[in-house]
């Protein structure tokens, strides 16, 4: 063992990467779920709408954390 | 403890879980364009039960239903109300009831053969099924938009919603357009198989880890063999729910595309 390195570890960074990745989306995911049910909360009768509203929106920030668990695979 | 599993490891006995869990080996027509493997089996299986139940269903169709007929009611109802009626509307919903019920069953079947002992594969988790899916999706908005409002219409309807400033257009126009070309259904291919890959990944993980801490791991380490055996079980619950739930979505995402196609013009 050479005395330069002192430690190293082997194996995909992508496990980190998609790590990195899924913070935004979760954030964004708590923020929109929570939204809805607050939003459901004050006005019940709205309830369907909202949470329509709140899965088409839901498909575009789960989109960017599957996105990065795709990307793991292919590079 | 590291040191230990590190040893134990070098033996080569921990299965890790790749990609290469999706394409198993050939059963039939191994290296032809019709390769045959058990993941097609899983399909053309999963396929075979989703009739039968349906037509078993069809033909004792009673007035009062008995409980067999009630659970599949249940389904459709559930179709019908909470996610077609609840988005197009009941007038709108009653020409794309069948589309999204096919999808969802559909979807839910092919879904529920990651869990179901001895097949342990989702029929989706290779993106096939869900490109077949979301390029029906795909043809279905545009043929609702185009037969509302004209191509051009359409088009224009998408592209340029009103109350805009005119030089937002510039930036909002071809991310529209992309919307409804590529991302839509691309992202519909890749909720539903990223989601099936990730669930059967876990499941393989602690399966695999559970077979490699009981069987061939240190006597100390046996112990943990119980936590991940537990895990899996746990996860092979949350699997069943994550079926429900990405056939639900892709359902309400489909009827929610087709209802924008169908908006009225501003």
């Amino acid at each position: 063992m050479d005395l330069t390195t002192l430690a190293a570890i082997d194996g995909s960074i992508n496990t980190i990467g998609y790590g990195i990745a899924a913070l935004g989306p979760g954030i964004g995911l708590g923020i929109l779920i929570g939204k809805t049910v607050e939003g459901m909360a004050r006005q019940p009768e709205v309830a369907g709408q909202l949470r329509t509203t709140m899965l088409i929106g839901l498909a575009f920030v789960e989109i960017l954390a599957l996105l990065g668990f795709v990307a793991g695979f292919i590079y | 403890m590291t040191p230990l599993l590190l040893a134990a490891e070098g033996e080569g006995g921990f299965h890790v879980p790749s990609i290469s869990e999706f394409f198993p080996a050939a059963i039939l027509f191994g290296g032809t364009p019709f390769e045959f493997n058990r993941l097609h089996l899983i399909r053309i299986l999963a396929t075979i039960a989703l009739l039968t139940i349906f037509v078993l269903a069809a033909r004792r169709a009673k007035v009062v239903p008995g409980r067999f007929q009630a659970a599949i009611e249940l389904v459709l109802g559930f179709v019908r109300k909470n996610i077609v009626e609840e988005v197009m509307g009941v007038e709108r919903g009653r020409r794309y009831l069948p589309m999204i019920t096919t999808i969802f069953v559909t979807i839910l079947a092919f879904n529920l053969t990651g869990v179901i002992p001895g097949l342990n594969l989702a029929g989706t988790s290779v993106a096939g099924v869900a490109i077949l899916l979301a390029l029906w999706v795909f043809v279905a908005y545009w043929a609702a938009g185009i037969r509302k409002h004209g191509f051009f219409g359409y088009l224009r309807n998408t592209m340029f919603p009103p109350g805009i400033p005119a030089p937002i257009y510039v930036i909002l126009a071809p991310i529209e357009l992309l919307q409804i070309l590529i991302i839509r259904p691309a992202s519909l291919v890749i909720r539903l198989t990223a989601n099936m890959v990730a669930g059967h990944i876990m499941l393989v993980l602690c399966f695999a880890a559970t077979h490699f801490l009981l069987l061939e791991a240190g006597p100390e380490l046996k112990v943990l063999s119980a936590l991940t055996l537990a895990g899996g079980l746990a996860i092979t619950l949350f699997e069943v729910f994550v079926a429900g739930l990405q056939a639900y979505i892709f359902a309400i995402l489909a009827s929610a595309y087709i209802n924008m196609s169908l908006e009225e013009e501003h």
